[in-house]
């Protein structure tokens, strides 16, 4: 086996060394009649030949992003990664180092860490950030039980636009925690009464901007009812791009601030490893979930960075930390911090003003078409068509053309017959002239 | 002064040693420091070429960002240069031996990074229509079927994203089947050698945290286990145990530790961040395992990453089995069906609900599908196998310098020592841990598990080699002598060669500084020029 050194040789001068006869001697605590005498039935070892030839096949019978005209986001999405990040956090010292727990010697971790915090505060406009979450939605959930003590309330509010399966990461949690969640109705349009449902029991309020529906929200108003009721507003996005355009959520009042970090430096990889971001005011540090990396000095008083505020951890606290989670995405926030440094102020901001001019050309064309309506007044780069018939078998038709038009909300909010003719379709960098002609063509086809 | 192979020497002998230049740079040659991009990057400087759109007509209503965006960039060259150098003040498993207790760092093959990076793979929307990614849906479920076969349990949560987020499914899927069967039991008992992790589970979930103790062998105390049960008899919602445990030992009295737990109502969760020891040598579910979460980077090998990202599978028992969150697999008429909403739910599944957006960690699905594959059920048994011998190795290396704490029985995967052989040295386990790094090894891991005081945990994992181990067993002996020989300097100011000594933690803590801050401008008093 090639990645096993030892040889027959040194296994048995190993066993005789360690003073047994058989290597099963060494697994003799396992109760005999659960040891396992006979190879799994599974397949036998593969050369790498063999392992690429099957994982390719598997491959080959997806359709990537990039081989189509594509317009899939509703949380998830189809940017241009420059080459250079793939590169840089495949060398060996990032890719196969571990937790930073000996800061001497994990110095590039934790120096990359705190550029990524600073990066996600910045961008938020919120005092701290962590080292990041699994990804959006977990993060999300965090952000609610972490709003729960810092009130000591119970009671969530979550907007109609909050992406679904967010909702449902939310509302499983505080099912089982038997906590209070008031979920609103689905709202396409960013008109739903929020502010009425705020009152002395809420914790916090959760407002998701863009929303999964593409709306722009207007975050302050909500912020301001909220703080006079003691509680806070999570605010959510999951594209994080739109920040280099729109007002961020820490201006507007936000207290804390959580979103999906794919779309910088990230690829879809069919929904994971992703990147969540979490930020928020510096009087709530000690009740924020995962790891932080701090700013010290060593014996010699060089600058340098460790982990720290480790005492609201689970590995201190045990049954009174901030949250059991134990990891974060290390890796991804690495792929983020390249990404976004190549970006800089000026590319993120031209990034991002191509991405929303190419949902404005986007929308102008679709508009076009005959029964189509777009159901967003303000967006950055998604937004919601309403269709005359249901976009599910549109989806599915365009597929069948080598189009893939973008998310019937139907398959994350089935069996609302009012939500059942609505597509959430996302526009970035990577659509050309000839994707958006493609996709209005067939489109018509399809509708026809 | 010693000489290759060829006769030419390889040293430049003593003159070459005796004088330690101060640099300008502060750079001590390949050794070269690295300001934050913040301190070198400029906000007019961008490392991509985008261009402005032809025309911009926001339709961004009154949302538009009023502040200037604060992100200093780096054109191409300065950004490889910054990684590169940032890359190289970090220890990783490609460089040396890791061995870190119960974190388990392995060799990561290149070719699953290859085959996570397929098109195929990497770029395929979570949301796509499914007639478009069938090869995705394929490969979870083939890599669930392998998780099945070889934990012998009949059900596979996929989608946690790391060992406890698995936790905390499995926690929940428990939690849901009580909730069916009508009872509401509030007591979770945990040993007290567990990770952290799993009474922080416990606990989020609204549970009661009751302690197991251990036994002087390391091991959970049965007869103590089974009058705590008795004690709290009906409101026991289950036990959270690790097996092979946190001591390197694997759990002798497991099967009547199940059968006590299943007795009283309850259900068993293991933590299988250590079943890496016992692949193809036991199934968890013929030990009565319940729910028991995989650590996909741990046992089967998807690169670390500095820290992250996990992912946690958690194996269900046929109880359990119907309590899987949403999206799970079913099998379909034409192959496996994907199920992402409750409204595709049939009778008998009962999912609880969902743990994340979207599927799980699709790109370590292929990481360690890849790595099975290529080790096979053979081969996979030989890892398991070998990871044993050589903690054992390493354990009958030391065994007469350095302390067991539970005599010198034969350990699983890692083995435990704990520091009473420092006792009266003036070496503190820290201060040992520190002069290993000035040896070219990263520490092992220390203070945990809590059970044992001074805690050392070695896990040399199955990527070592017999010369490695060797040669680390020889590090790690002339470290023992040397502390008992009183060489404190050695320790107290270690390391002393690293691209940073020791640094001040407490400080950080008091006065947390989580990120850059441009510096205050110097007061500079004009001198006159003379």
């Amino acid at each position: 086996m090639r990645y096993l050194p030892l040889s027959d040789t040194d296994r048995a001068d190993m066993l005789a060394r360690v003073g047994v006869d058989s290597i099963d001697e060494l697994f003799s605590d396992i109760p005999e009649k659960t040891r396992l005498n006979e190879v799994l039935d599974l397949p036998r070892r593969a050369g790498e030949l063999q392992v690429e030839r099957h994982l390719s096949n598997l491959a080959a019978k997806n359709v990537p992003a990039s081989a189509v005209p594509f317009f899939v986001g509703a949380g998830a999405y189809k940017h241009h990664v420059p080459a250079t990040v793939d590169h840089l956090i495949q060398r060996s010292e990032f890719l196969t180092s571990y937790t930073p727990y000996q800061p001497e010697i994990t110095q590039g971790t934790l120096q990359y860490l705190f550029e990524f915090q600073t990066q996600v505060a910045r961008l938020t406009a919120m005092d701290v950030a962590n080292a990041s979450m699994y990804d959006g939605s977990t993060g999300t959930g965090e952000a609610v039980l972490m709003a729960h003590r810092v009130t000591k309330k119970k009671k969530a509010v979550l907007s109609g636009g909050l992406h679904p399966q967010y909702r449902a990461v939310v509302e499983g949690l505080s099912e089982m925690a038997n906590d209070d969640v008031v979920s609103l109705p689905a709202d396409p349009t960013g008109t739903e009464d929020i502010l009425s449902q705020i009152d002395d029991e809420t914790s916090c309020v959760v407002v998701q901007s863009p929303s999964f529906y593409g709306q722009l929200i207007d975050l302050k108003p909500i912020a301001e009812k909220a703080h006079q009721h003691k509680a806070l507003l999570i605010a959510v996005f999951t594209e994080v791009v739109s920040l280099g355009l729109i007002e961020p959520p820490g201006v507007q009042g936000a207290d804390i601030v959580v979103g999906e970090g794919q779309s910088i430096g990230n690829g879809l990889n069919f929904g994971g490893p992703y990147v969540g971001l979490f930020a928020t005011k510096q009087k709530y540090v000690r009740q924020m979930p995962g790891r932080l990396c701090g700013e010290t000095v060593d014996a010699d008083g060089k600058r340098g960075f460790v982990l720290t505020l480790s005492t609201r951890e689970q590995h201190i606290r045990r049954d009174k930390a901030t949250s059991n989670i134990c990891t974060n995405s290390g890796l991804c926030c690495l792929a983020f911090t390249i990404h976004l440094s190549l970006l800089g102020a000026k590319g993120l901001g031209q990034m991002a003003r191509i991405n929303h001019a190419n949902a404005v050309k986007l929308k102008k064309e679709l508009t076009a078409i005959s029964g189509v309506e777009v159901l967003n007044s303000a967006y950055f780069n998604e937004f919601t068509v309403k269709l005359p018939k249901a976009a599910n078998g549109v989806v599915e038709a365009l597929a069948e053309k080598g189009i893939l038009a973008g998310v019937p909300v139907s398959r994350l909010e089935p069996g609302k017959a009012e939500l059942e003719n609505l597509l959430v379709v996302a526009s970035t960098e990577v659509n050309t002239d000839e994707d958006r002609a493609s996709l209005v063509g067939a489109l018509k086809e399809v509708l026809a | 002064m010693s000489m290759n192979t060829q006769g030419r020497p390889t040293s430049a002998g003593d003159a070459g040693t005796a004088f330690q230049p101060k640099t300008f740079t502060g750079n001590r040659a390949l050794d070269m420091e690295e300001p934050l991009i913040f301190e070198v990057g400029h906000l007019d400087v961008t490392g991509v070429d985008l261009d402005e759109p032809e025309s911009f007509e926001p339709e961004l209503g009154a949302h538009a960002r009023t502040d200037m965006l604060d992100l200093p960039g780096l054109a191409e060259p300065e950004a490889m240069r910054h990684y590169v150098r940032l890359s190289r003040n970090n220890y990783a498993i490609d460089a040396g031996l890791y061995p870190l207790g119960s974190c388990t760092m392995k060799h990561n093959p290149r070719l699953n990074e290859k085959m996570a990076r397929l098109p195929g793979f990497s770029d395929i929307h979570p949301l796509q229509p499914l007639s478009t990614v069938k090869g995705g849906v394929e490969l979870i479920d083939e890599l669930a079927h392998w998780l099945m076969v070889m934990t012998g349990t009949s059900a596979v949560a996929m989608s946690p994203k790391a060992g406890a987020h698995g936790e905390l499914c499995g926690m929940m899927a428990i939690k849901a089947a009580h909730s069916a069967a009508g009872r509401d039991p509030k007591i979770v008992l945990v040993p007290e050698s567990a990770h952290g992790t799993n009474p922080a589970t416990a606990a989020l979930l609204g549970y009661k945290v009751v302690s197991i103790d251990a036994k002087d062998d390391g091991t959970v105390d049965f007869d103590g286990l089974k009058a705590t049960i008795t004690e709290h008899e009906g409101n026991i919602a289950g036990i959270m145990l690790t097996n092979p445990n946190t001591c390197g030992l694997f759990e002798r009295d497991i099967i009547e530790i199940a059968e006590a737990i299943h007795a009283a109502d309850a259900y068993f969760y293991c933590d299988g961040a250590n079943f890496n020891a016992i692949v193809g040598k036991a199934r968890p579910g013929d030990l009565g395992v319940d729910a028991m979460h995989i650590n996909l980077h741990k046992t089967f090998s998807t690169p670390h990453g500095g820290g992250g990202p996990g992912s946690g599978p958690v194996v269900l028992s046929d109880r359990l089995a119907p309590f899987a969150p949403l999206p799970f697999i079913r099998k379909g008429e034409s192959g496996p069906e994907l199920v992402e909403t409750r409204a595709e739910v049939k009778e008998g599944e009962q999912p609880f609900g969902r743990m994340t957006a979207f599927h799980g960690q699709m790109g370590m699905y292929v990481r360690a599908l890849s790595y099975m594959l290529s080790h096979g059920s053979d081969g996979l048994r030989q890892a398991s196998e070998d990871a044993v011998l050589n903690a054992n190795y390493v354990r009958v290396g030391l065994q007469d310098l350095m302390s067991l704490p539970f005599g010198e029985r034969p350990c699983m995967h890692e083995v435990l020592f704990d520091d009473s052989f420092l006792k009266d040295t003036g070496v503190t386990t820290l201060d040992f841990a520190k002069a290993m790094i000035d040896e070219g090894y990263h520490p092992m891991t220390m203070y945990f598990p809590l059970v044992v005081h001074g805690a050392m945990l070695i896990e040399p994992t199955e990527s070592e080699s017999r010369a490695a181990l060797d040669l680390f067993v020889a590090t790690m002996r002339d470290l023992v002598m040397s502390a008992k020989r009183g060489e404190t300097d050695r320790f107290s100011g270690a390391p002393y060669l690293s691209p940073r000594r020791r640094l001040d933690e407490t400080l950080a803590a008091r006065k947390p500084v989580l990120k850059w801050t441009a510096p205050e401008p110097a007061d500079v008093t004009p001198v006159a020029a003379e």
